[in-house]
């Protein structure tokens, strides 16, 4: 290597082959999560267009059980990214039982996560919400409310149980191919940054939709 | 790296993890208790932040990135949250106003 070559590679962008001191991978995955970021925004930001545009709102999820339910899940996806973190220091090691260990733990809390979601989808489903109409008790409590509520509810928290999804079966791809050592420990990281986003947007979720809904 | 090293970090995930989940138990009991709408979306989004930060540092590591990765990213994520509280906030004065039932 000449001296040129040397000293691009040792700047910043590091001749752009390692930009910001980082791999390929790794870099995408973090524009991908800009870009994910910003969906997130546009679809939250229409909920609350949509909350201060209607005359009334419902408030339905009432502490006990909606609240508490939602509280679990919470449980679930924070305890998700500490089992992730793991997997990614035992990649780092070189652990591979570890780490499939990790991820398999990882992709448990998440399907638990999306099982206790889909239940409560199916609870106010059963109480007629649909993503037109409100169920008809909410109609005599909340009279001026629209109906596009359930498109709301639906669509924001459907669009983050599609990641936790996408998510799980994503893990279960990184578990197989790094548990047959065809994978790479940065491939386990670039799926934990992943990870961590979803759990993150959910911490913007979680108090948007449900802590600001609670029927006293 | 020896193992004395990753025990340590090992400890700070968990203690990171505790901290999300106490911070989550805050907003729980804010929840409970019935503050008024503005106030407790303040609070909530406050937290949220700091669930956020404490997410992106430590477990997404960007605490040991470089730093122009950090200047990269973070306008987004501000900007984000800015757009997100454009039509939050009137509509928590409005409930305010016109009382939650």
């Amino acid at each position: 290597m000449d001296a040129h070559t040397e000293m691009v590679l040792e700047s910043r962008w590091a001749g752009g082959v390692r930009p910001y001191a980082m791999g390929s991978k790794k870099l995408g995955m973090w524009l991908f999560i800009i870009s994910d970021a910003l969906t997130f925004s546009a679809v939250i930001i229409a909920y609350s267009y949509l909350r201060v545009a209607s005359p009334q709102w419902p408030t339905p999820f009432p502490f006990n059980p909606a609240i508490i339910f939602s509280t679990l899940m919470t449980f679930c996806l924070l305890s998700s990214s500490l089992t992730m973190v793991m997997a990614v220091s035992a990649a780092h090691r070189h652990q591979h039982r570890k780490t499939v260990f990790w991820l398999l733990m990882t992709m448990l809390f998440g399907t638990l996560f999306v099982g206790l979601h889909l239940t409560e989808w199916f609870h106010l489903i059963e109480e007629g919400l649909r993503t037109n109409r409100l169920p008809a008790e909410w109609v005599t409590v909340w009279p001026q409310a629209p109906q596009i509520f359930g498109s709301t509810f639906f669509g924001l928290t459907g669009l983050h149980m599609l990641h936790v999804s996408v998510g799980v079966i994503y893990l279960g791809t990184i578990a197989l191919g790094f548990g047959l050592k065809k994978f790479e420990s940065e491939d386990v990281e670039v799926s934990g940054l992943y990870w961590h986003f979803v759990d993150l947007v959910w911490m913007f979720i979680f108090p948007l939709v449900y802590l600001m809904s609670v029927r006293y | 790296m020896n193992e004395q090293a990753h025990a340590g970090t090992t400890r700070l995930y968990i203690w990171v993890w505790g901290w999300l989940l106490a911070l989550t138990g805050v907003e729980v009991y804010l929840a409970y208790i019935h503050l008024a709408p503005v106030l407790m979306l303040t609070l909530l989004l406050g937290l949220s932040v700091i669930k956020a930060a404490l997410i992106m540092a430590y477990f997404m590591h960007l605490r040991f990135e470089r730093l122009s990765l950090f200047l990269t990213l973070v306008p987004v994520f501000v900007l984000c949250i800015c757009l997100i509280l454009i039509f939050f906030f009137p509509d928590s004065v409005r409930l305010q106003q016109i009382g939650i039932r």
